[in-house]
C-alpha cells in the first residue's frame, strides 16, 4: 500500500551514486578474481581458488589486472566518498543508527518481516551493512598498500602488524567483501525494484 | 611440386577436412572473442589468459609502465626496510628461481670475473678475492616474493652505492643492468641502486654465499621483490637504454619495489 503513495518520478539514487556503484562493482569483481589468482601462487591456507573463477591466467597477468583495477577502485571510491560527504547524503541516509535498531531489524529479517518498501529509506540493517562495506573497502585499500609498498608506508605497515599480518588482514577483508556481495545480491533478488532503482535512478 | 602432389593424395581425407574446418572456424572464433569484449562481457575475463587478447594485454602493460613511474615517485631513498634480530631468520631460507634446485648453476670461484661496463670510468673485471677485500656489512632483512610469501635472511657484502662510486659509475644514468651465470637478467633504477641497504652480496648467514642463494655474488635489495634480486651475477652495466629483465619481459612489473 505504501508503494502507491510514493511519487515514482522522484529520484531515489542520484547519477553520481549509480555511476560510482557500478564502476565499483566492476572494480571489485576484477580485484577479487585477480586477487584469487595471486593468492593461489602462495596460498595462506590449505586451499586454492578454482582456476575457472580467477582472472589473469598466470601470476604475472593476475598482478597486472589487480594493479590496474586498483586505480579504478581507489579513484572511484574517493569520488563516492567525496560526493557522499559533500552532499550530506551520508548523514541523511545512514544516520541515526543505533545498535538497538540493528538488532530489531535483524530479528525482523529472520521472521521475514524486514521492510524495504520505501527505497529512499534504508533500514537499520542496510545502514549498518553499507557502512560496514565502506569501512571494509578502506581496509582492503590500506592493507593492499602495505602489501604493495611495505617499505614506503612504515606507519601503515606497523599499524597492521607487519607485512605478513597485512596479508591476513587483506585476505579476511576480501572474505568479508565477498560475503557482503553475496548477501547484497540475495537481497536484490528478494526486492528486484532495488536493482531497477540502481540502474534508472527511481 | 610434382613430387609433392602424390604425397598429398596419400594423406588421410578426414584429417584434411578437419584441418580445413579448423581454419574456417578460427576467424569466426576470433570475431566472437572480440565482440564479447566490446560488449564489455565479463565472461571473457573468467579464467582467461591475458595473452588471448592483444589489446587488453597492451593496455595492462601501459598501466604497468605507469605503475613504474608511480613507484619511482613514491620511492624514498632514505626510507629503510625494517631489520630483524638474527633469531628471526627463516630456517631453512627458501630456494627460489625460474628453474628447480637440481639445475642450480655451479660457478668456478677461481676463474670468476665480474665484468663492469657501460657508463663507468673503471672497466676492469673484478676477481672474487678483490670483491671480498672491500669493506663488508651485514643486514638481516625480509625478502618478499612476488608470489606473496616472505622470509627473513642475513646477507653480507659490499654497499652497492660505494661500489658504484669506486668504479666511477655515472649516477645520472637511468638504469643498471645485470647478467647472470644462470642466464637470468634484470635491471634496476638508479635511486634503488644507491639506496643504503642495496648490497653487492657475497655471504649468507656468515658463510660464503652458497650456490643455491647465488654463488659467488648476488644483488640484495630489501626495497625490491625477490625477482629483482639477481643471483650468480657475471656482469653489471650502467646504461640509459632500458634493459628489461627475464620476468619483466613476460609481464612482471619492472620497478617491482616494496
Amino acid at each position: 500500500m505504501e508503494v502507491a503513495v510514493i511519487d515514482s518520478t522522484l529520484t531515489i539514487h542520484p547519477v553520481w551514486l549509480r555511476a560510482t556503484h557500478w564502476l565499483n562493482a566492476l572494480a571489485v569483481v576484477i580485484m577479487t578474481m585477480s586477487g584469487w589468482r595471486i593468492y593461489n601462487a602462495s596460498p595462506l591456507f590449505d586451499f586454492k581458488f578454482a582456476k575457472a573463477i580467477t582472472l589473469g591466467g598466470w601470476l604475472g597477468g593476475a598482478i597486472q589486472w589487480h594493479f590496474a583495477a586498483m586505480w579504478l577502485l581507489a579513484a572511484n571510491g574517493l569520488v563516492y566518498l567525496l560526493c557522499n560527504v559533500g552532499t550530506g547524503r551520508i548523514v541523511r541516509k545512514f544516520f541515526p543508527l543505533s545498535p538497538r535498531a540493528i538488532v530489531a531489524d535483524l530479528l525482523a529479517a529472520f521472521r521475514g518481516q524486514l521492510s524495504h518498501a520505501d527505497l529512499r529509506q534504508y533500514n537499520a540493517m542496510q545502514r549498518a551493512s553499507y557502512l560496514f562495506v565502506i569501512a571494509d573497502a578502506v581496509l582492503l585499500v590500506l592493507s593492499g598498500l602495505v602489501l604493495w609498498k611495505s617499505v614506503q608506508f612504515p606507519l601503515l605497515r606497523e599499524l597492521l602488524g607487519g607485512y605478513e599480518a597485512a596479508r591476513l588482514v587483506h585476505f579476511f577483508a576480501m572474505a568479508a567483501m565477498v560475503a557482503f556481495v553475496m548477501v547484497h545480491l540475495a537481497m536484490t533478488a528478494l526486492v528486484p525494484r532495488t536493482l531497477l532503482a540502481m540502474i534508472r535512478g527511481r | 611440386m610434382m613430387k609433392k602432389f602424390p604425397r598429398l593424395v596419400a594423406i588421410d581425407g578426414d584429417a584434411v577436412v578437419k584441418e580445413a574446418l579448423r581454419r574456417i572456424e578460427q576467424p569466426s572464433r576470433r570475431m566472437f572473442l572480440q565482440r564479447s569484449l566490446t560488449l564489455g562481457g565479463l565472461s571473457l575475463l573468467t579464467g582467461c589468459a591475458i595473452v588471448d587478447e592483444d589489446s587488453v594485454e597492451h593496455a595492462l602493460m601501459k598501466v604497468s609502465r605507469f605503475n613504474d613511474k608511480v613507484q619511482g615517485w613514491l620511492f624514498d631513498p632514505k626510507q629503510l626496510a625494517p631489520t630483524y634480530p638474527e633469531s628471526m631468520i627463516t630456517r631453512p631460507f627458501p630456494f627460489n628461481a625460474y628453474y628447480g634446485e637440481d639445475e642450480i648453476r655451479k660457478v668456478d670461484a677461481d676463474s670468476y670475473r665480474l665484468e663492469i661496463t657501460g657508463m663507468v670510468t673503471d672497466k676492469h673485471a673484478w676477481t672474487l678475492p678483490e670483491l671480498r677485500a672491500l669493506p663488508q656489512t651485514n643486514q638481516v632483512t625480509r625478502h618478499i616474493c612476488v608470489e606473496g610469501w616472505s622470509a627473513i635472511g642475513k646477507w653480507g657484502g659490499v654497499n652497492f652505492a660505494s661500489f658504484l662510486s669506486r668504479v666511477g659509475a655515472d649516477t645520472s644514468a637511468k638504469y643498471i643492468g645485470f647478467k647472470c651465470a644462470d642466464d637470468y637478467y634484470t635491471s634496476i633504477d638508479m635511486p634503488t641502486a644507491l639506496h643504503p641497504q642495496t648490497l653487492l652480496t657475497l655471504s649468507y648467514d656468515g658463510q660464503p654465499l652458497p650456490p643455491r642463494y647465488g654463488f659467488p655474488m648476488k644483488l640484495r635489495m630489501p626495497t625490491k621483490l625477490g625477482y629483482k634480486n639477481p643471483k650468480h651475477i657475471n656482469a653489471i652495466f650502467v646504461t640509459n637504454t632500458y634493459p628489461g629483465g627475464y620476468w619483466e619481459d613476460q609481464g612482471y612489473n619492472w620497478f617491482g619495489g616494496s
